[in-house]
């Protein structure tokens, strides 16, 4: 022993180790950890954490960001009835707070917050106030202008608020030309999928966030699947037509020649033909469920003959 | 006062502290850097190259900071409690000359300290962009390897030169425990001292506005010497206000060193 004194001496230690690893896990297994759903935010003053983290704010506002990631990232992995978001604008808030420039944290905010539950939180409200608070701090970027029109537009279906923040945030120097038309469409043909199209083409080109691509792609698609349910719907109508019933299930279409085979939404899941309601949807295990509710049609619109529409 | 007096101290003290390990932060420096972007490309939806800016500057300053003021506040302090400035007051060395030389001493470690961190954030920097397969991706505000980034290492260096002439001054008349108390103290008062300049908005009384105005221009003012936000978001930090700011931390350096000196002449060790 005196002789190979690191010897023994590594050898203790990795015993003690297991030891250690062993008494932990017998423990463990005889009285399970207490595991708390609970999630709490213990600072929600953004100007009291501003100023005690002194010159280290920036890496603070880090933190709260993957903490915001964090807390919907766990919310999302909940059964969609029991997801809340609650923490999701603080952390934003937070987070922006002690880094005013960190665009991404406001963007993010501005879709998964107005975004409606299960999806979002459902608080386009809060959506909105984070936005201002951007613009406050950040005026000469015209992007949150642009978001805020599209929470009017998309999640409110306000159209009058949502031309007013276009045109606010087109007068901005250096705003794409683009914006000012946002205005405009907004006036005349609010509800037009074919504007909701350009619009979230335009997020995804924004390329500050693959986050915010891969949403837009997402949304894009379910834009597709909405007009492949229009056509679909034509066709169900086409079989009532001829056989004078409603038809309960792809089959009958099928049967009829109406369709070659079940159809399948554009992330692969086949429709869902309810035979009650003769209603067709995206199924809850397709990646694009929910479908978005569509903004309603804008007044011009409603009253403009369906030819009109691009 | 000589130079080459001031030098050999310096160059001793420099040597000291690479015999105490204090390099050896450099090592934990470079295996956070490297765990923080490893790890933050699973959990930051892209903004990884934002967050491993933030993360190396605040360590840097962090590292600093804690270097500054352990280090600097021992400068003085340990010759006394060693009785080691018997032999150092014995030889032809002039008491300014000693404090000065002990000053820039530090400041030498702290140098070469942030030079290797900057290398080394530089290098992590590089390698994440490689990995992500270009050097300027168009959802980065800047490019990964910025060399804007170096505006804000030059203003730490800065901050940690005052933070140490503070440590040094106070570490010439009291204890180590107090002189590192009032020193850390004096850090975060540097970083609130905006709102003693505004002191205007939250009380009436004019002598207690006109107090705080005072302290406003004597304490030391380290936030506007914090650009790390500025840089890693890519906002121009103009030439002019590097210029007044450094001009701002030799000035303050200079009285610091100038009191150290002060207090030390007239310190009886006998």
């Amino acid at each position: 022993m005196t002789r190979r004194p690191g010897v023994t001496f590594g050898a203790s230690l990795a015993v003690m180790l297991a030891a250690i690893v062993g008494i932990q896990v017998v423990r463990d297994r005889a009285f399970a950890l207490s595991t708390t759903d609970e999630q709490v935010l213990y600072v929600r003053s953004g100007r009291l954490l501003e100023k005690s983290a002194l010159s280290y704010d920036a890496v603070l506002a880090d933190v709260y960001w993957i903490r915001a990631l964090q807390h919907y990232g766990r919310e999302r992995l909940k059964p969609p009835a029991e997801r809340k978001y609650e923490l999701l604008y603080p952390l934003l808030d937070l987070t922006t707070t002690l880094d005013p420039r960190f665009t991404v944290g406001y963007r993010f905010g501005a879709i998964f917050l107005a975004e409606p539950q299960p999806g979002g939180a459902g608080r386009p409200d809060l959506a909105i106030a984070l936005l201002k608070n951007a613009i406050a701090r950040n005026p000469e970027k015209w992007d949150y202008y642009n978001d805020i029109g599209f929470i009017y537009y998309w999640n409110l279906h306000d159209y009058q608020q949502a031309a007013s923040w276009f045109n606010r945030g087109g007068e901005i120097a250096g705003a794409p030309w683009w914006l000012r038309t946002y205005a405009a469409v907004m006036l005349t043909r609010g509800g037009d999928r074919q504007a909701s199209r350009a619009m979230w083409v335009h997020i995804g080109q924004s390329e500050q966030s693959e986050w915010l691509q891969k949403t837009a792609h997402l949304r894009l698609l379910q834009l597709d699947a909405l007009d492949l349910i229009d056509e679909l719907q034509r066709r169900l109508a086409e079989f009532s037509k001829r056989t004078g019933q409603a038809a309960r299930s792809w089959d009958q279409l099928i049967a009829a020649g109406l369709l070659r085979d079940v159809p399948r939404d554009p992330s692969g899941t086949p429709y869902r033909l309810d035979p009650e309601t003769g209603r067709i949807g995206v199924m809850p295990e397709s990646a694009l469920w929910p479908l978005p509710t569509e903004p309603a049609a804008a007044p011009e619109m409603k009253s403009a003959p369906v030819s009109s529409a691009p | 006062m000589t130079a080459r007096v001031i030098r050999t101290i310096a160059v001793s003290v420099f040597k000291e502290s690479v015999r105490d390990k204090v390099l050896y932060n450099l090592v934990f420096f470079a295996v956070l850097m490297i765990a923080v972007s490893y790890l933050l490309s699973q959990l930051t939806a892209g903004q990884d190259i934002k967050i491993i800016k933030d993360v190396g500057l605040a360590a840097m300053s962090l590292f600093g900071l804690f270097i500054a003021v352990f280090i600097g506040i021992g400068l003085v302090s340990k010759e006394v409690e060693k009785r080691s400035i018997y032999a150092l007051l014995a030889k032809p060395i002039r008491r300014q000359e000693f404090v000065i030389g002990k000053y820039f001493g530090l400041v030498l470690t702290l140098f070469v300290n942030l030079s290797i961190m900057a290398v080394a954030y530089y290098a992590v920097l590089g390698v994440v962009a490689w990995m992500s397969g270009g050097w300027y991706l168009p959802q980065w505000e800047a490019p990964a390897v910025d060399p804007r980034l170096l505006k804000a290492v030059v203003m730490i260096f800065l901050q940690l030169s005052v933070i140490t002439a503070l440590a040094l001054f106070f570490s010439t008349f009291s204890s180590p425990m107090l002189a590192a108390a009032l020193t850390f103290a004096l850090y975060v008062v540097g970083h609130f001292n905006a709102d003693l300049k505004n002191f205007e908005t939250v009380v009436a009384s004019r002598p207690l506005i006109v107090l705080a105005r005072v302290l406003y221009y004597v304490l030391p003012n380290l936030a506007p010497l914090d650009i790390k936000s500025e840089v890693v978001h890519a906002v121009p930090v103009p030439a002019s206000y590097l210029f007044l700011n450094t001009a701002y931390a030799a000035v303050y350096i200079a009285i610091l060193l100038s009191a150290s000196t002060f207090v030390f002449m007239r310190r009886d060790f006998k």
